[in-house]
């Protein structure tokens, strides 16, 4: 069967660490890194990659846009 | 399938419109702001309306506004962004006009101007960012500070009795005959976003049916005013401004 897998980009050193993503996500795909940045901050990335499902929420509610988010069928 | 094969440009579904700018957003962390900004250029962009736009700038956090969205703008002097808006409206009638516009700039030192374009029944939308704070200039009191809120000018928290009731303008505006289109909406979750963003269409597609004046409240956080992290701020925001700030459409035009 067909299954839809995601993938998300950060963009680490525009990202301000804010943490909005993180509550966004249905499937806790994202964490806080415990580096940081050129800014400083410490910068989110997917760490359960395999658990994306490519919904955009966490993109569409980054206040600094930094979320490039890609969907695809995949053969399970 | 492993996640790098996914990123390919022809699985992408979702990345920043090309009507933000590539600039640093000036914002604090997590400040909705930013999303506001997002939402508004993609509403324009999907209503292709993004080239035949002109946006006015307030003063305030998002004085650099322009800087931001990646379309023709103005910026106005504190408060008189509606003023500025009727002007060019009149002159381009053809063309949508915006404001955008925070509490202290809408409604403190520019209630005169909002009331009376909204009044005239302008043609134009007003984007409207309550963060109960003057975020730019330290976190002072606003005409919308909520009672027992504590701002940089009320540390001990608004006390009605000496510094007045909070203003929900937003509902006085919703009064006038001139407006065709209300709504309070918010930008902290996702589905908020989806109804901020239906919201805002709204008001952009009446626009271009010469409604008269639109009208979309944003309620956001100023986590740095309020002296929050951006995850706090929003779950206060929940709990102590949507109950005085309830969301949803206030006025739609009779069908
Ligand atoms: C004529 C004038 N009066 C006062 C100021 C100072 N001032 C700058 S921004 C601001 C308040 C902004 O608050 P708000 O509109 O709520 O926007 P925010 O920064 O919270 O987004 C004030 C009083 C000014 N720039 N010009
Ligand atoms: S696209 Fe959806 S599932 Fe993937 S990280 Fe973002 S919120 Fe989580
Ligand atoms: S919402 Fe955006 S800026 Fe904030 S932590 Fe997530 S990726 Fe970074
Ligand atoms: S001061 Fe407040 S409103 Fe201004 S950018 Fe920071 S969080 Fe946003």
């Amino acid at each position: 069967m067909a299954k839809v897998k995601g993938a998300i980009v950060i963009d680490k050193e525009a990202c301000k660490g804010c943490e909005v993503c993180l509550a966004a996500c249905p499937t806790n795909v994202i964490s806080m890194a415990s580096e940081v940045n050129g800014k400083g901050y410490n910068f989110a990335y997917p760490e359960l990659k395999e658990e994306c499902t490519g919904c955009a929420n966490c993109a569409i509610v980054c206040p600094d846009g930094v979320i490039t988010v890609y969907r695809a069928k995949v053969e399970a | 399938m492993v996640f790098e094969d996914i990123i390919k440009t022809e699985n992408l579904v979702y990345k920043k419109t090309s009507f933000m700018t590539d600039n640093t957003l000036s914002y604090c962390p997590g400040c909705g702001h930013g999303t506001a900004h997002r939402i508004t250029m993609e509403v324009l962009e999907e209503l292709g309306l993004a080239e035949n736009t002109i946006g006015i700038a307030p003063v305030g956090c998002s004085v650099l506004a322009y800087d931001f969205m990646n379309i023709d703008m103005q910026q106005a002097a504190h408060g008189r962004a509606p003023a500025v808006a009727t002007g060019v409206k009149r002159c381009w009638p053809d063309k949508t006009v915006f404001t955008y516009q925070g509490d202290g700039d809408l409604a403190a030192i520019g209630t005169a101007e909002t009331i009376h374009a909204c009044n005239r029944g302008e043609n134009i939308t007003i984007i409207f960012i309550n963060n109960g704070i003057y975020g730019m200039t330290g976190g002072q009191m606003a005409p919308t500070t909520l009672p027992g809120m504590r701002s940089s000018t009320s540390p001990y928290g608004r006390d009605v009795e000496t510094m007045g009731n909070p203003l929900r303008i937003t509902e006085l505006v919703a009064q006038l005959p001139g407006v065709s289109f209300v709504s309070r909406q918010a930008v902290h979750t996702p589905r908020n976003v989806r109804k901020a963003k239906k919201a805002i269409k709204t008001a952009f597609e009446l626009q271009t049916q010469k409604k008269g004046t639109t009208f979309v409240e944003i309620v956001s956080n100023c986590n740095s005013g309020w002296k929050m992290t951006p995850v706090q701020s929003n779950q206060w925001m929940e709990e102590n401004m949507f109950p005085f700030y309830p969301l949803g459409d206030i006025k739609v035009p009779e069908k």
